[in-house]
């Protein structure tokens, strides 16, 4: 159990700076997702922490201890990898154990804390079958029950899920969330998928082109994005986004959730109806303004669907509407 | 299997006329050696007179125990032995450097990485023969003439091999090494744990190529070894050639031989299928 640091970390590869300075101060227990597009540094921050990747400035702090320069064995932390990796000439046991050999822990112990974790991960069946012999799901388990025997003070876990089906994915999300809840232990967590950070984090960060755009609460960071890149990054389907000046407001962009929307008679804007994908619980209606822009409207499957070709005005609240600067910042209301 | 099956049933003649040709390609490599065989169990006179024999004869204890323990220059045992210890010192030097310096070349960023890998690269153009009259000065000076060291050192280095551990360390997924890292594995406890079993096929598959490789050296034994006490046993059989009026003891020769050829046998056999899974199966 410990608190991490990051302060104005940044990363450079050669010339190009992938981390443009990162600061967040982590509680103690707390569940951190990153999340950010595909080259958006939230692997190389994670490989940071872990201390696989050198530090170019700023400072990595774990349990109050700079780690900058401590080998990743020293650090107090265990990963859990993409694609496992899982030592395939050795049993599951064995797979879980060697990090504690190699600190020599003593033999009994290790039995101990290796089928204690097992046992919490269903894996007790499995113990002297080859990472081969296992399904996706399985070798992920071990993945995790590796990192768990190590009882380390901080988890982390880069995209751990990505290489599993859709179903297998929800199911050990679950479990991801509630093993950390019981273990008690701080974690990290890097992903892609927007749900799996919306479902999975105490706080997340959003990072973009390697600066975090927002840290915050799920709830807070989809009420309330700070940029419009985590307007249109978080929540599915995507933030529409229109020119103010087509509602005849001053310079910049207006983000309005889809949720927010509704189809009327007559509105603040008239829309085309492209096609509508009804999803059972409820309908995308997606919409196509005079000036080409796309408009995309959730609303309950109790309602009518309109015919693809009709006219429709799009109606919301100005509350729901969040304005964002030519940078993309927000900007505050009225 | 089920598709094998089917195949072969599609073939039906054909599969005769298949086999038919690989009885005579087998037949036809092994003739000589059966000759061999059969010159190596009868008396000197029997080979001299023509036609030759092509049934064994009963000289078999005689002639093999002669060869084993007497021989021609020296006894077949001691020459056996000597390119016992060639072949072993060279498969096992062969590997265990070029395990080293393929590891070193993948997993460690130092100045001039790439330029020794493409020196080690470049001594693939450069075989035993090409270097002969260096190398063997080089050895001479050390004073290594007549002994192991000097058979096998030379024929330590190897390229191909080095090669080979650095395609299939590449293939090594990178998060194990990390993983390996954050367990707490130093870099050559990952080696030694991880690495090494990773590799065993491989292992297996290039120890029978470089056995019967370090088997079947002739040049190098032939040069440096003038004391028949540390003959090897290949260029051995050619010492045994009469020179001059001397009268070929053929029996002796062609058992040798026959014996010259039992350990490679042995190691193939012995390691076939670790070697045939190291040349196809790439375990992940």
């Amino acid at each position: 159990m410990a608190t991490v640091a990051l302060q104005s970390l940044r990363k450079s590869f050669g010339k190009t700076d992938v981390i443009h300075g990162i600061d967040i101060d982590i509680a103690d227990g707390e569940f951190i997702v990153i999340v950010g597009p595909s080259g958006c540094g939230k692997s190389t921050l994670l490989r940071m922490v872990a201390g696989l990747e050198t530090v170019s400035s700023g400072e990595v702090q774990i349990g109050g201890r700079r780690v900058n320069d401590v080998e990743p064995m020293d650090r107090d932390i265990a990963m859990v990898f993409q694609n496992y990796a899982l030592y395939p000439h050795m049993s599951v046991f064995d797979n879980m154990a060697y990090g504690l050999k190699i600190a020599k822990v003593p033999k009994p112990e290790i039995a101990e804390r290796v089928e204690t974790a097992a046992k919490l991960l269903q894996l007790e069946p499995y113990l002297q079958r080859k990472p081969r012999e296992l399904s996706g799901g399985q070798r992920q388990r071990v993945a995790m029950g590796r990192a768990i025997v190590r009882k380390p003070a901080v988890f982390l876990f880069d995209e751990p899920l990505s290489n599993l089906d859709a179903k297998l994915r929800v199911q050990m999300r679950l479990e991801i969330k509630a093993l950390q809840r019981e273990l008690g232990v701080t974690a990290l967590y890097v992903t892609h998928d927007q749900v799996e950070a919306m479902t999975l984090a105490d706080r997340m960060i959003v990072m973009n082109g390697g600066v975090a755009d927002q840290i915050g609460a799920p709830l807070d960071v989809y009420a309330n994005p700070a940029t419009e890149f985590v307007a249109g990054f978080i929540g599915s389907p995507p933030t529409n986004f229109l020119d103010a000046a087509l509602v005849g407001e001053q310079g910049g962009r207006i983000g309005i959730r889809p949720e927010h929307i509704r189809l009327d008679a007559a509105g603040r804007l008239t829309a085309t109806v492209g096609y509508a994908e009804a999803l059972g619980a409820e309908t995308l209606v997606h919409l196509r303004t005079e000036d080409g822009t796309q408009i995309t409207v959730r609303q309950d499957a109790t309602l009518p669907i309109p015919g693809e070709g009709e006219s429709r005005g799009l109606v919301w609240e100005s509350a729901s509407a969040m304005r964002f600067d030519a940078e993309g910042r927000r900007v505050a209301a009225g | 299997m089920a598709d094998r099956n089917g195949m072969v049933e599609k073939r039906g003649g054909g599969l005769w006329l298949t086999h038919l040709g690989l009885i005579i390609g087998v037949a036809f490599i092994f003739f000589p050696i059966w000759l061999a065989f059969v010159a190596s169990t009868v008396e000197q006179q029997a080979i001299v007179r023509p036609p030759m024999p092509l049934l064994p004869g009963d000289r078999l204890w005689e002639n093999y125990s002669k060869a084993l323990s007497a021989g021609v220059n020296a006894p077949v045992a001691t020459m056996l032995v000597n390119s016992l210890i060639m072949a072993l010192g060279i498969a096992l030097g062969k590997i265990a450097i070029s395990l080293l310096s393929a590891f070193a070349i993948v997993y460690f960023r130092f100045p001039g990485r790439k330029i020794f890998f493409w020196l080690i690269f470049l001594t693939l153009m450069l075989p035993v023969e090409v270097r002969i009259v260096p190398t063997f000065e080089v050895i001479a000076n050390f004073g290594m003439l007549n002994s192991y060291s000097g058979l096998i050192l030379p024929l330590v280095a190897s390229a191909t091999a080095t090669f080979l551990f650095r395609q299939f360390f590449m293939t090594v997924p990178d998060e194990l090494a990390e993983a390996a890292r954050v367990d707490g594995a130093r870099p050559m406890r990952f080696f030694v744990d991880i690495l090494l079993p990773m590799s065993r096929t491989n292992i297996a598959a290039l120890f029978v190529i470089l056995f019967i490789y370090g088997w079947n050296q002739y040049l190098w034994p032939l040069l440096i070894t003038t004391d028949p006490e540390m003959n090897t046993i290949v260029m051995g059989i050619k010492q045994m050639f009469p020179s001059g009026d001397d009268i070929a003891d053929w029996p002796v020769i062609m058992a040798t031989s026959i014996l010259a050829m039992i350990p490679p046998v042995i190691v193939v056999i012995g390691m076939q299928k670790l070697f045939i899974r190291g040349l196809v199966e790439s375990e992940k």
